[in-house]
């Protein structure tokens, strides 16, 4: 089974950033990792592809920086990777990446496209399903589970009740929620071949994309504060108050 | 005209000198891979470890052998084949955990597993190396003996050879780290012709016996053990072709000690960072403690040494990997950086209070772990008096 897998370098959620005071974007670090969210997607790309016989493809857009999150993952195990590095993309918005995943995308054999749920930099959420509507395949989200026999993939897909069973035929992308497998350490062996294995880098115009961000950041404004919430005090009666607010604030 | 520097504002407390900048992206994977293993599966549980005397060693083995840690700067046999910086960059990691740790893993590695892969024959190598690289197999090194340690040429365990061909070992090895656990022992010991040779001991043959050693104070989470050797009769072929002098067990110290010189930072690095938390948290007569100059002339000094000793571990490493790296200089890191550990972990440990003294926080754990690190792999003194040879020419051992 070959599996593709979108994955994406952020910078270190750890350290410290900066926007661009022009653009209002990122600075983005030459040092980045792998997004936490997409080891999962890789980790199931990787058993899948153990399971069936298959090659797992990594699927980037951003800079490319020294590489050191996409090495990670291939450290992990996946074959090769595809980098779509393009200035011109600087600030794309969420359909404009899914344009340019899924051309990239396209351009190899796939069976089954993996992806995170939300990533943890940009956090829209809405990555995974663009890219397989752009494909013209099923998408099946929210995977806590994900199980297949090669030619159809079914998953549980998370509810805030519990959990659905969907189901759909190859091709067909599959979004993965944190949890779903324990991603594996990558061995020292598998770190040393990583340096070997092929990474093309290409920009919009190698995949016939054009190369527009899609929007634009006009200014940022810090979160406002928290305001202090209001304070009940047990006198036999804050369940009442308790019930009140949260009725006041429909949420119940 | 001079050329203006370019350096990032403020400084990060964490890497001081930029001597990440001197590690290049492999490195850097390799380091981050452990430190992340470390931070979930060693972390959480060590100061319990500590405190029960107990280490989950089956686990840890198999655990750690899948990433590629065991015996991981050696070729072949399963062996990850990295260079010596990354075998020290890993100790570091480890033992910012806990000495113990990684001294199971140097033991592992530098000590029971190089002599086989140096002096082993070909069918010790195939029999051996690739279930102790996976850390299905644990090994042990029994050198030192209750009446030998730093003169360990005047051990008194011997091996009889029989006219069959046989071994036939008998003696005592003390303080032995892996002893309980191990499935192997590298055991050294007089034959009859006056040399010294070393044996691959399965510890199941009989004769074999290992006797845990308790009421330790410091490296508690490491089993230390006692083996007694009773006519353990051995296959002609047990003995290690390849050597027959103290050459032996010397270089295998020799590559422990390497790990050591990393490790003992790691160590620091944790005491450092875990002070100088505390120190801006905490406070007092209506301040942090961090504010007040007492505090940052120890958290200076601490900075200081820790920087040091890294710079001069990653500088040995270096020589290492050129292979130009000499025995002497070997002793002058693990001299040095394990009595500056010891000095940063002391001065952490006060600094917290009535809270360095609990296994709450890492410090006394460090701090007491460095004792023995300190005294085995060559004591203090015994490196000192190898750097005096070096420079004078004169021995001043006896
Ligand atoms: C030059 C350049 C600079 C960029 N700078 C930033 C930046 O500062 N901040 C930022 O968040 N993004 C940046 N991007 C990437 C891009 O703009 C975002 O990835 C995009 O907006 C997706 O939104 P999201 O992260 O909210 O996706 P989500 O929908 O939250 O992501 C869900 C999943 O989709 C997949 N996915 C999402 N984005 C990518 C990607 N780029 N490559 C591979 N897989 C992906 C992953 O599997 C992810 O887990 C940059 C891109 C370029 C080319
Ligand atoms: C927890 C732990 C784990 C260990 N693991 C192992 C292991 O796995 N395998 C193994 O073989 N050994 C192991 N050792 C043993 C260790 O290497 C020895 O303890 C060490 O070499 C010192 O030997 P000793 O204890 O006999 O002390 P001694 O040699 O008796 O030394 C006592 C003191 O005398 C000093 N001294 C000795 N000679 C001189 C001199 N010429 N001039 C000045 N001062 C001198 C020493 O520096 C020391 O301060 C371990 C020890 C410990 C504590």
């Amino acid at each position: 089974m070959k599996v593709a897998v979108c994955v994406k370098q952020i910078p270190d959620p750890a350290s410290d950033y900066s926007l661009d005071p022009a653009t209002h974007n990122l600075v983005r670090p030459a040092e980045q990792v792998l997004d936490d969210t997409d080891r999962y997607g890789v980790e199931m790309a990787l058993q899948i592809a153990e399971q069936h016989e298959g090659s797992v493809t990594l699927v980037s857009m951003g800079p490319s920086g020294n590489l050191q999150g996409i090495r990670q993952a291939l450290a992990m195990g996946a074959d090769k990777a595809v980098l779509v590095d393009d200035e011109e993309l600087k600030g794309s918005d969420s359909l404009t990446t899914a344009k340019v995943l899924a051309a990239a995308i396209a351009r190899e054999e796939y069976d089954l496209v993996i992806a995170g749920t939300e990533s943890t930099d940009g956090y829209s959420g809405i990555v995974p399903q663009q890219v397989a509507a752009l494909l013209g395949i099923p998408s099946l989200t929210y995977a806590t589970q994900v199980d297949t026999d090669g030619s159809s993939v079914s998953i549980r897909r998370q509810t805030a009740a519990g959990y659905d069973e969907v189901s759909a035929s190859t091709p067909v992308l599959v979004s993965v929620t944190a949890g779903v497998v324990e991603p594996r350490y990558p061995t020292f062996k598998g770190i040393m071949q990583a340096k070997q294995k092929p990474v093309d880098t290409v920009t919009a115009g190698d995949l016939g994309v054009e190369a527009s961000p899609g929007q634009a950041i006009r200014s940022v404004q810090p979160a406002p504060a928290r305001e202090a919430g209001e304070k009940v005090v047990d006198e036999g009666e804050a369940h009442l108050q308790v019930v009140a607010a949260l009725e006041q604030a429909k949420v119940v | 005209m001079s050329h203006a520097d370019t350096h990032k504002l403020p400084l990060d407390p964490h890497d001081f000198l930029a001597i990440d900048s001197l590690l290049d992206d492999q490195e850097k994977l390799i380091r981050s891979t452990v430190r992340e293993w470390v931070d979930k599966e060693i972390q959480p549980h060590v100061a319990d470890w500590f405190e029960a005397g107990e280490i989950p060693t089956a686990e840890l083995g198999r655990q750690m052998g899948a990433m590629g840690l065991m015996g991981m700067h050696l070729e072949g046999y399963g062996c990850a084949g990295t260079s010596a910086v990354e075998y020290g960059l890993a100790a570091m990691e480890l033992e910012a955990a806990d000495s113990g740790i990684r001294s199971f893993m140097s033991v592992q590695g530098s000590l029971a597993m190089f002599p086989i892969w140096k002096y082993g024959s070909e069918e010790q190598k195939q029999q051996w190396l690739p279930g102790m690289a996976a850390g299905e197999l644990i090994g042990c090194f029994g050198l030192t003996e209750p009446d030998s340690g730093s003169d360990a040429a005047n051990m008194r365990t011997t091996a009889r050879q029989e006219p069959s061909g046989d071994w036939v070992l008998n003696g005592t090895k003390m303080w032995i780290t892996n002893g309980n656990v191990a499935d192997v022992a590298v055991v050294w010991a007089r034959a009859d012709d006056g040399t010294i040779r070393g044996f691959v001991v399965p510890t199941d043959t009989p004769g074999f016996t290992a006797n845990k050693i308790t009421k330790k104070l410091s490296l508690r989470a490491s089993v230390t053990s006692e083996l007694v050797l009773e006519d353990v009769r051995l296959p002609a072929d047990a003995v290690l072709p390849g050597v027959a002098s103290m050459r032996g067990p010397l270089s295998c110290l020799s590559e422990a000690r390497f790990g050591i010189l990393f490790g003992a930072m790691g160590a620091a690095r944790h005491c450092y960072e875990t002070a100088l938390d505390y120190a801006k948290e905490r406070h007092a007569f209506g301040k942090p403690i961090a504010g007040f100059q007492l505090t940052q002339q120890r958290l200076v000094e601490m900075l200081v040494r820790v920087n040091k000793g890294t710079l001069l571990a990653l500088h040995l490493g270096r020589l290492k990997d050129d292979g130009r790296l000499a025995p002497a200089q070997v002793s002058f890191g693990k001299m040095d950086n394990v009595r500056e550990a010891m000095w940063v972990a002391r001065e952490a440990r006060s600094m917290l209070g009535g809270n360095g003294i609990t296994l709450e926080y890492p410090v006394i754990r460090h701090m007491v772990n460095l004792e023995t690190v300190y005294t085995y792999e060559g004591t203090n003194e015994i490196h000192q008096l190898i750097l005096g040879q070096a420079i004078t020419g004169e021995t001043a051992f006896s």
